[in-house]
Parts: structure tokens; sequence; C-alpha cells
């Protein structure tokens, strides 16, 4: 057998995740593997993975209202959005890479696949990363991104969202994901948050604060994010 | 809602247990059609840095210079124009890039890259490496694939073998555990050897479903 590192990540909790087919979301049909994943034992492949620190930022790579800029500011609503990166264990997830992509404010990414005929925003690209601190907190100073039409059914529209792409510690850490806004009616009509578990919905929701809101200058959200893991038993926490 | 309390055990309950903490996993979400300008801006001629390419350098002497490409198709045997493909390898002596490889792992080494299919040519990715060395005495050399794409919720794993490996795959644990009619599904087919340092160019097809559908790992 593969060499073992005993115990191997926590499992994958596939209540937490949405499933491969979820019909409403019609791209998922054809695209979802329809055989079972086959387990295997994870061996050091698995247990190692990327690892991107502080040399892979710049100091702008956080600030999406500057790190674009041309001949001025980006138009739109700031907002800073941090939070924690964290294990299943609640230990921080330091020194790791977050990178994330979005829409403009009025609901268009810099792609040219985006057929969408909302302006582009020659002061905004839509991308940032950066690296968690010792207590796995990350902060980012963006524009609210705006809501954009699709053609997954009729009058179709995705919720704002910011796109957060994670490494963690090994490759079975891997996430991507999607920060939505608290109190948006559209997730309620959005198939791709809808086939998240119900019960695990409400983790994709950042939570207004006003800790985080910069005075004068900018609304606060809170997104923070779990990881699967750690690799090691974890230590039951004292009372 | 509480439990009706069981009185006995109650009582004789001396040292309260305590769960230990467990926070819930954020759930995974697709990585949408918008990808390119920023996880791989290179390759598409988008004004961005990027924090890999589709590149894997060597750091070492004598390696084995490699070229994968491929499309990705879906149930139907299209090919799929918005498939991001993450590669994570061993070094030529299977040695990986990581703190956890307790062999003296080669730190240099960045063994990670990234590519994606999109609207041209023909909706193919290609990887630029070197073949990796055998991680371990059982396994045979493979590189490790993350697949994402708009259409998948969450992300699969996968493994890209090599078919100059024949003997090698053939006493491979993971290979093993596989029915041997869909093994085919990971093993990346040796197109030809050529210029002058003799690169290798493979071909690796994923298919979604159907019945070459590839095999995807749950680990
Ligand atoms: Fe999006």
């Amino acid at each position: 057998m593969p060499q073992r590192l005993s115990p191997g990540p926590g499992s994958r909790d596939w209540s937490s995740h949405p499933p491969l087919i979820a019909p409403a979301y019609k791209s998922t049909r054809l695209r979802g593997p329809t055989r079972p994943l086959v387990p295997i034992p994870a061996s050091l492949s698995e247990l190692t993975g990327p690892v991107y620190g502080h040399e892979s930022v710049g100091p702008c790579d956080h600030d999406l209202t500057k790190n674009a800029a041309r001949d001025g500011e980006p138009l739109g609503e700031r907002i800073v959005v941090a939070g924690r990166v964290r294990d299943e264990a609640g230990r921080p997830i330091a020194g790791h890479l977050v990178e994330v992509w979005q829409a403009n404010a009025a609901g268009r990414y810099v792609h040219k696949a985006d057929g969408h005929d909302a302006p582009l925003d020659p002061n905004f690209f839509g991308a940032g990363r950066t690296v968690t601190d010792a207590e796995g907190r990350y902060r980012f100073l963006t524009i609210r991104p705006g809501a954009y039409p699709w053609g997954n059914h009729d009058n179709a529209w995705r919720p704002p969202h910011i796109h957060f792409s994670l490494f963690g510690p090994t490759l079975a850490s891997r996430l991507v994901t999607q920060m939505y806004f608290p109190g948006d009616p559209l997730l309620a009509h959005d198939p791709i948050y809808l086939a998240v578990p119900e019960k695990a919905r409400a983790r994709l929701v950042a939570d207004f604060s006003l800790d985080v809101t910069e005075p004068g200058f900018a609304l606060g959200y809170v997104f923070d994010i779990v990881l699967r893991g750690p690799l090691e038993t974890p230590m039951e926490h004292a009372p | 809602m509480s439990k009706p309390q069981d009185k006995d055990n109650t009582k004789t309950r001396a040292v309260p247990t305590v769960e230990p903490l467990r926070l819930g996993q954020t759930p995974s979400q697709t990585v949408g059609p918008f990808f390119h300008p920023v996880l791989v801006p290179e390759a598409f001629g988008y004004p961005f840095q990027g924090i890999v390419g589709n590149r894997i350098e060597a750091c070492e002497q004598n390696t084995q210079a490699i070229v994968i490409e491929g499309q990705v198709c879906d149930g139907a045997g299209r090919p799929i124009e918005d498939a991001l493909i993450e590669f994570w390898q061993a070094d030529s002596q299977g040695r990986y890039g990581h703190p956890a490889d307790g062999r003296g792992g080669n730190t240099s080494f960045r063994g990670f890259a990234r590519a994606a299919t999109g609207p041209a040519p023909h909706h193919r990715y290609r990887l630029e490496s070197i073949k990796p060395g055998a991680v371990d005495s059982a396994q045979a050399p493979h590189i490790n694939v993350v697949l994402f794409m708009r259409g998948l919720l969450r992300h699969l794993y996968t493994r890209i073998y090599f078919s100059d490996e024949a003997a090698a795959n053939a006493r491979d644990p993971v290979l093993a555990l596989i029915p041997e009619a869909r093994r085919a599904t990971l093993i990346a087919a040796l197109q030809e050897t050529q210029g002058d340092d003799k690169t290798a160019s493979y071909r690796f097809d994923i298919h979604m479903q159907g019945e070459k559908e590839t095999v995807f790992f749950d680990f």
C-alpha cells in the first residue's frame, strides 16, 4: 500500500457540500460524473500540496480598489471583506494564500466570454490575493459586486458574490467557494447557492460587521472559512 | 430540542465529556466560467500576473521534459471550454516540495501548475513539465490532478499515470483499486518524443460522463 501518514486527513463532510449533479443548475447535468468516487488511502501525494505564502503577493494585491486603477478610483460601493481561515478543529490556517475574483459594481467581469452588456470599469480588474496572518486572518478592500444575468433559466440572475480560492495545508484541503451578501433576495432563486445542503448554506453568507466597517469610508463584512482537516486527530479542548 | 433526561446517566456522569471543537466545513461552490483572467491569465492574454502558469520547471539534472495536452469532455462528448486543471507532482526523484515530505523533500521544486481549456484551439489544455519519479516504492510515477469547471459544484481529484510505465503501473496500489476496464482513463498516452531535449508528449483527455468516464477519487 502507499505510504500512509496516520491517520490521514479528516474526510470531506459530504453533508456540507453540494452534489455533483444538481439538475436545477443545468450545467451540472452533463458535467457532473455519474459514477461513485473511488476511495483511495492518503499517501504523500494527497498529504502534501502546493505551498504559496508571502512571496506570492504584492503590497497592493489585497486592495481591489487600487490594484488595477489607471486614472481614478473604480465606481461602486467600497467594502471591506475580512475573516478567519481555520480548520475544523478551530486552528488557524496561517501563512496561506487566499485568491479572490469578482464582477465589478455593474455585474460585469473582465472576461472575453462575459456577454453581459453592463459597462466595464477601466479602474477595476476584479482580482485579489493575500496571505493569512498568524491567526489565520485575511482582509480585502474591494467594490461590492453587482448581480449579473446568466443563461441557466428564464430571468436567471446570480446573486452578488465573490469567488474565493484556498489551498490550505494539503491537496486534500483545497477549496473553491463563493461568498454571498446577507439579506439578498436573489439567494432564494439561485440554484448554485441552493445546491448546498440547507444546514450549511448560511456558511456562505457573510455577516455585516460594524467592527470591520471603516468609518466614513467602507462598510465591512466578515466571511469566515473552515477548511477540511486537521491532519491529526484534534486534541480535545479543555472546558 | 433537548433530549429527555436519563436520570441514572446524569447521576453517574462524574466527569463531563467535552466534545472536541468541530467547525462545519465551508461548502464548495463552482469556480464558474470567469476564472481565466485571475487564475490562468498569461495563457489567455489577460493583463494580470497569476501565481503560477502552465509550466513546472526542473531544478535538477537529467530530467525528462514532458508535455501533456488534452481535452475535457462533457456527457455529450463535447469538449468543455472552461475547465481549470491544477497539477501537483513530485520531482524526478519522487520528492515533493512540501514540508510533510519527511524524506527531505525538495523544497526548491515547485511542483504545481495551472492550465485551462479555453476557446481555442480545440479547447485543449497544455502542461509543460518534467516526468515525476516514483513517490514511494509501491506507487508508479503520477501527477495529481484537481479539476474545476463551470457546472462542477465541487472540485474533483484524479491522477495522470504514464503509458510508458507499464510495469510500474501494473504494481501501483491505487490503480489496483480500480476495475481494470476503467484504469485506462488514468493513463496518459505517449504520442512522440521530439526536439533537442527529447520532450515526451502525452495525450490525456478527461471525460466527465459516459463510457470513458474518468475515475475520480475520494481521499
Ligand atoms: Fe461569478
